[in-house]
């Protein structure tokens, strides 16, 4: 024989008195919101994308309190810089006309070209002796060595002399590695046979003045010929014309974030507002409504976006950002009220609409007070769907230079700049594209985390 | 059913005629004109070329000339290739866009079924994990890094090979098709796999199956007979809608792979504010749209007689 669980007195089966307190329900009730909370908080996924998405309001929203560099300020000396590349340079005197005299600074002469001055990114010296037979010189620069099929690169100079002689190269320096070659000219100025190449590694150099303007180091610290100095952090490196990546993506997240936000909870509201009214009303205005509603969902969607967007126009100085969210608004409102009008439907029927209504309730007061908050759950899923859909249509005309109108970043329009370097400097595509992924991931894991918990009867088969 | 097939026909064409009007208003309110151009012109010349194209009757009577040309199909001029009809345009391109939709939405639903019925089949095992991962991928990556991405592929590829097995960009062989319809696909296709998986573990679970089980059908018959044909139903059902998203979606796997479709073209008409083009191109494609959604439907109500009925 095991224990009884409860141990019943002949005082349990007593009458309660007047106002004496019933045991009760042990545990409070829960409203449907805490529930629904409840079985969110319990679904990792849900809640490590609601923690994404912070992160990602808060990179947009504060990090540039904490980064504080001006996106569209550009730092030539950097181009394309991946992040974490070197970036110091060696202070050097300011340029100064040179007579072709070779210094001590210059490497070991061998061969007939050679340099005269230790090569830079100031100006890369070259010095030559006469080629027998040859009547004046071409100077060609590349980037890439040379190979078989006498390919030299740009053309810099054509000496029409025949002695030995010297240039200075001052074009566009880059501190990377250049293959020069001089090519003797025949008598008529076509290339001859006979021609040398030079590698050339050229050094990062800075002058004081350019130091002293930019604020690379403390304004006390004295500075002389030779020492190193860092040139601008870039911590994620730069783009193709010098700015600063980290800066351009928190200003493309506040574009990003806002047209993916604010837009589609402007069209779910618009969305709500349409199909409640035409649900509640029924009959011969709900078809009429809905007949619209059923046109617009008819038009394709991202010409219309493309449409609107030359409708709207871009007048100069504008970013067009407010026509982007117009067309969103405009096209994208029918899904919600078609959504919103069918479970309204389903709710006029319910007994309690019956019961309030009989008690005296007013129309607006019963849309207000039981329809539209009984639909809240489908009308919040479908907001947190519509995030990832914006931020992709945003994305997707910005890519095609249909969106935002430079300099104004977003981050579809920073991958579509990147796209023209994706073999040299892949992370001007990559850095974008990891931010739009990371986002749509994590509205549609938090979408699926809401779907779950919020309405049982759209719960996805995991 | 030819009832439901002429109701069906007859709201295509009011859809049609909203798409054509939605266009015309749309475009007349854009600042500027077509005439307006860098040449300086007097305002006798600007009258006669308003007279000209038309520009000078009111409103409504342009729209009803611009109804009358829609319905004999004709879409006018281009502006910036004077010398170049719309229709020619269209007719030139559109195949271009549409081999590659097709083979696209092809690439999409093949995989989609069977990637969402393996899921399916082994739920929370490895197969599982890689395919959902994917899936995951395919639906938060957008269609333009796919793009650079493939064609990346291609590059290394072929560099690592020594001959280019399959071109990077272009259009005119098969070779040329191939990876720009698997990017254009590739979105639509995890939006399938995820469709199919759900359906098809729905339907692992339903009574027929294993009522099939029971009377000892061999798996191979049950899976083909039973699980897929009626798990396909939503798929197919999504299927008009995914063809739009397919085909509007080309526009940035044409620029990628500098592929001569019409979305590219329609872009570039954009750009140069070519009137005519992108008026033409943007009913002709809504109209395709709007019928590709009803043979779809038409299919569907053919294979499954419940949806007639309604």
């Amino acid at each position: 024989m095991s224990e009884p669980l409860v141990k019943l007195t002949p005082d349990d089966f007593k009458p309660l008195g007047l106002g004496e307190q019933r045991r009760g329900i042990n545990r409070p009730s829960r409203s449907y919101w805490q529930d629904a909370w409840g079985r969110l908080k319990n679904n990792r996924r849900a809640i490590f994308s609601l923690w994404i998405i912070i992160g990602l309001l808060a990179f947009a929203l504060l990090g540039p309190l904490l980064w504080n560099v001006d996106p569209a300020r550009q730092d030539i000396d950097q181009i394309s810089q991946a992040p974490g590349a070197d970036r110091s340079a060696t202070v050097v005197a300011p340029y100064e006309y040179w007579g072709g005299q070779v210094t001590e600074a210059a490497p070991a002469q061998q061969g007939i070209f050679n340099l005269g001055d230790a090569p830079n990114s100031q100006v890369v010296r070259l010095v030559w002796d006469a080629i027998p037979g040859a009547y004046g010189y071409r100077i060609y620069r590349n980037i890439f060595p040379l190979e078989d099929d006498r390919v030299f690169g740009l053309p810099l100079i054509d000496v029409m002399s025949p002695s030995a002689g010297f240039y200075e190269d001052r074009l566009n320096l880059r501190p990377n590695t250049y293959y020069y070659t001089l090519v003797a000219l025949d008598e008529f100025g076509a290339l001859a046979e006979q021609y040398e190449t030079l590698a050339v590694e050229v050094e990062r150099v800075i002058t004081v003045d350019e130091v002293r303007a930019r604020n690379l180091v403390p304004p006390e610290q004295e500075l002389a010929i030779g020492d190193t100095v860092n040139l601008a952090l870039h911590p994620l490196g730069t783009d193709y014309l010098g700015r600063d990546m980290l800066a351009r993506l928190m200003s493309g997240a506040r574009v990003s974030l806002f047209i993916g936000i604010v837009a589609p909870f402007l069209f779910v509201l618009l969305g709500v507002i349409y199909g409640s009214t035409a649900g509640f009303l029924g009959g011969k205005v709900d078809q009429f409504m809905m007949r619209f509603a059923d046109f617009v969902v008819a038009l394709p969607f991202l010409l219309f976006m493309i449409l609107f967007q030359v409708v709207f126009g871009l007048g100069p100085g504008q970013s067009g950002i407010i026509p982007m969210m117009v067309a969103l608004l405009v096209l994208s409102w029918p899904a919600t009220a078609r959504l919103v009008r069918g479970q309204i439907l389903q709710i006029r029927q319910e007994a309690y609409i019956s019961a309030s209504r009989l008690l005296g309730a007013r129309n607006t007061y019963l849309v207000l007070r039981h329809m539209i908050p009984n639909t809240m759950g489908v009308i919040l899923v479908t907001l947190t769907f519509a995030v990832p859909s914006a931020i992709f249509t945003e994305a997707f005309l910005s890519f095609i230079g249909m969106g935002v109108a430079p300099p104004t970043a977003s981050w579809g329009s920073m991958s579509n700049e990147g796209l023209a370097t994706m073999l040299t400097h892949p992370h001007e595509l990559i850095f974008p594209a990891i931010f739009i992924s990371l986002t749509v991931l994590a509205f549609n894991l938090l979408g699926d985390g809401l779907r779950d918990a919020l309405d049982a009867r759209m719960r996805s088969l995991e | 059913m030819w009832r439901y097939t002429l109701k069906r026909l007859l709201q295509g064409l009011v859809t049609v005629w909203f798409i054509a009007t939605a266009t015309f208003f749309a475009m007349h309110n854009v600042p500027g004109d077509p005439l307006s151009g860098e040449r300086a012109s007097t305002p006798e010349i600007r009258a006669n070329l308003e007279a000209r194209y038309g520009l000078d009757q009111p409103l409504s009577t342009q729209y009803v000339i611009y109804l009358e040309n829609f319905i004999k199909g004709d879409f006018g001029i281009s502006y910036t290739q004077r010398n170049r009809q719309v229709n020619d345009i269209i007719r030139e391109h559109f195949p271009v866009s549409a081999t590659l939709g097709i083979l696209a939405v092809m690439f999409a639903a093949l995989g989609g079924v069977l990637f969402g019925a393996l899921t399916a089949l082994y739920r929370n095992r490895l197969p599982d994990t890689i395919i959902m991962f994917m899936v995951i991928l395919g639906i938060s990556v957008p269609s333009f890094v796919f793009a650079a991405l493939g064609q990346l592929m291609l590059v290394n590829i072929n560099d690592w090979l020594g001959f280019s097995i399959m071109p990077v960009a272009g259009w005119g062989t098969v070779s040329h098709m191939i990876m720009p319809a698997l990017v254009l696909g590739m979105g639509t296709m995890a939006y399938l796999t995820r469709l199919m998986r759900s359906s098809m573990l729905e339907i692992i679970n339903s009574d027929y199956v294993r009522t099939a089980k029971a009377k000892g059908l061999p798996p191979e018959r049950i899976f083909a007979k039973h699980q897929l044909r009626n798990a396909i139903m939503p798929v197919i059902t999504v299927l008009g809608p995914a063809i739009a998203a397919i085909t509007t979606g080309g526009f940035v796997v044409e620029l990628v792979f500098a592929i001569p479709g019409l979305g590219r073209y329609f872009v570039q008409a954009v750009q140069q504010l070519d009137y005519t083009v992108i008026m033409g191109t943007t009913v002709f494609y809504g109209a395709f749209l709007v019928f590709m959604v009803i043979l779809v439907d038409l299919l569907y109500g053919w294979i499954d007689p419940r949806v007639r009925l309604q």
